[in-house]
């Protein structure tokens, strides 16, 4: 009987830290094409519209950009607490937080109109969004809480809060009983970049913009030290005076802040008024474009296009090929378990052994 | 009145005592499995589509359990033969069941289900108020108790519970046993996958019978919290279940009688309450200390 046997390198190995994220995609779409075939779909028409198709034309990759900003806003976050050793998987309830927030001043006072407007907003939603991040955050410090179970609860509570203000106060007194908010004014609106090419709106240059400021933290400063010695080992951080409830703290509001900030991004941009669902799940897809991009900024705005495109992709595929569109959550989940199997080539080298190796090396050692 | 509410709370909690108590021998083994979720909700749309594909529900309950199994092997590969983070690796179970369940449940979306009839055990159901809570429930109720009383027997009574719970509070001391540590973890982590199996599949055959897109709504998270709640001992957790079986229930019905409290706000209790729960358990530093199993979570590679 042959059996997988990991040996530990003695120095992780920087081939493979490069190449691994790369060998989860291929085996992913080796996986999604035996998916497709099960599903009686050509697998290579289904890899064309999922992976080339949204490539082709310019509003496409505007669309790529609009659904990739929250997705490298909230990882990037996302990376500061994964590397902390903090498991804030609540992101999709701070993106909701910050959405309410920072909607505010466009639905509750809507005569107020000036270009203040919007930087008010996109501040109240970073705030929202770590407000509400606090919470998992404190109650991990102080009682010592499970902060995964803690942040995903509160993740159903902010999708029915949500539910409850645009169906009760906030609902629009003009819009028909519609469950929506009345649309944002034009100074409560994220400006296009490019309005002529496409849709895409400044939230992706604040996600990249993120990444290369946290990407410069985590490499360059103390802090970043910091955060990846206590992530590491916890006892080694505390000998070097490192405050762990602190790092709970900051980990939290920083990966807190840009999902709110993600947020209000996402309604003043491309919804442009709150309604009952305004994520395909970004938050938890987020956690994907982390781990994809090796909790590494840099590396997340290019897992983040690559989760965007599955997303329109799923789109693509399902007006063409008549493929469900949960076929991309499907896609991404997989992508998940290869990333994290493909990591383990970096710190280990595999082998199978049959059981007469084994024997020989009893042998040998006695 | 009494004995109805008492019914409604059984069906609420049952779900969540099968998937908690599976959570529970996982842990106790050391290993943190967050993929409940995701195995649940592949065991409701599992069972739910072998049911009304066969028109039993038996049939369906047993594809549920061996899918929920083959789900955690998945996991245990990973994180057992491959040690990849349990967290991120659990999480990954999750998303992909909550993608592929509601990749496959399009088609049973709006069909009419099979509902598994209840076992009705002759002259004790008469007994007055407990009779039908007690004794005229669905089966899976009573293998939900017959597994409480099982699992707390094997965990503290025989040489093999001991076995894996000393896996779990220290793997190297287990392996310089000779216990194979690895093979332990992977059966613990199997019947984890079956019992979330079979709890999804009491919701789509028993709880509603139908399928809903993510109709577990949270209830394998729930289940996580359980176990902590219940400081990994089974018949806490079977208390547990029956108090969060209560606060569900007690919002439902407050929502039915027209609480002057919109709707949202009740739905949003049972979350709000394990939260609450769980910060008064995790308050008490000693009590969770003496109880986690200390590997918990902790990857194990042989050294040679």
């Amino acid at each position: 009987m042959m059996r997988l046997e990991l040996v530990k390198r003695p120095q992780h190995s920087v081939l493979f830290s490069a190449i691994s994220p790369l060998i989860a995609l291929v085996l992913t779409m080796i996986a999604g094409a035996i998916m497709f075939s099960i599903l009686g779909k050509s697998p290579i028409d289904a890899l064309y519209y999922y992976f080339i198709d949204p490539l082709r034309e310019t509003w496409s990759l505007h669309e790529l950009a609009i659904k990739a900003a929250p997705l490298i806003l909230i990882a990037v976050g996302l990376s500061v607490c994964f590397l902390s050793n903090n498991w804030n998987i609540g992101a999709e309830g701070q993106f909701i937080a910050g959405a309410i927030a920072g909607s505010i001043l466009p639905v509750v006072f809507p005569d107020f109109q000036n270009w203040l407007v919007l930087p008010l907003m996109l501040a109240m939603g970073l705030a929202g969004g770590a407000a509400y991040a606090a919470v998992p955050a404190f109650l991990k410090a102080r009682f010592n809480t499970n902060e995964i179970l803690t942040s995903l609860m509160l993740v159903y509570v902010a999708q029915l809060f949500l539910d409850w203000i645009v169906r009760g106060p906030w609902r629009d007194p003009g819009g028909m009983n519609f469950p929506e908010t009345r649309d944002f004014h034009v100074f409560a609106v994220l400006p296009e970049l490019m309005p002529s090419a496409g849709r895409a709106n400044w939230g992706i240059v604040f996600a990249v913009l993120a990444a290369v400021i946290l990407w410069f933290v985590l490499r360059k400063t103390r802090k970043g030290f910091e955060i990846r010695v206590l992530g590491q080992s916890p006892r080694a951080g505390r000998f070097a005076g490192f405050s762990s409830s602190r790092m709970v703290m900051m980990a939290f509001l920083i990966s807190g802040g840009l999902a709110g900030l993600a947020g209000i991004s996402e309604v003043a941009g491309a919804i442009g008024q709150l309604q009952p669902s305004i994520s395909p799940g970004y938050g938890f897809t987020a956690i994907i474009v982390a781990f994809l991009g090796r909790l590494n900024p840099l590396g997340i705005v290019a897992a983040g296009f690559v989760l965007a495109l599955s997303y329109l992709g799923g789109e693509a595929a399902q007006i063409s090929l008549g493929l469900s569109d949960k076929a991309a959550r499907a896609f991404q989940g997989m992508l998940l378990f290869f990333v994290l199997g493909c990591d383990t080539l970096i710190h280990y080298r595999i082998r199978l052994a049959g059981r007469a190796v084994r024997g020989g090396e009893a042998a040998r050692n006695a | 009145m009494l004995e109805s509410v008492l019914i409604t709370i059984a069906t609420a909690a049952t779900p969540l005592l099968i998937a908690a108590i599976g959570e529970l021998v996982v842990e106790r083994s050391g290993v943190l499995n967050l993929g409940v979720e995701g195995m649940m909700v592949m065991g409701a749309v599992t069972g739910f589509g072998v049911a009304i594909t066969t028109g039993s529900p038996w049939l369906g309950v047993f594809a549920a359990i061996l899918v929920g199994a083959a789900f955690a092997l998945l996991f245990g590969f990973l994180t057992l033969s491959l040690v990849t983070n349990q967290v991120a690796t659990g999480l990954a179970l999750t998303l992909l069941g909550l993608g592929v369940s509601g990749m496959i449940g399009e088609a049973f979306i709006g069909l009419p289900g099979v509902k598994m009839a209840p076992l009705v055990i002759p002259v004790l159901s008469d007994l007055p108020v407990i009779g039908r809570f007690l004794f005229a429930q669905a089966p899976l109720f009573y293998i939900s108790i017959l597994l409480v009383i099982g699992v707390s027997y094997f965990l503290f009574s025989t040489r093999a519970g001991l076995t894996l719970r000393s896996v779990g509070d220290n793997h190297d001391s287990a392996h310089a046993l000779g216990i194979r540590v690895i093979a332990v973890r992977y059966a613990a982590v199997v019947f984890g996958g079956a019992c979330a199996g079979l709890a999804g599949a009491y919701l789509s055959l028993v709880y509603t019978p139908q399928w809903i897109e993510n109709m577990t709504a949270g209830r394998g998270w729930i289940a996580l919290a359980l176990v902590v709640f219940a400081s990994w001992r089974p018949w806490r957790v079977l208390a547990g279940a029956y108090l969060f079986g209560a606060v569900s229930i007690g919002q439902l019905h407050a929502q039915v009688i027209g609480v002057s409290v919109p709707s949202q706000f009740l739905s949003a209790l049972p979350y709000l309450a394990t939260i609450a729960v769980l910060v008064l358990i995790s308050r008490n530093r000693r009590l969770t200390m003496v109880n986690t199993p200390a590997c918990l979570g902790r990857p194990f590679v042989p050294a040679r």
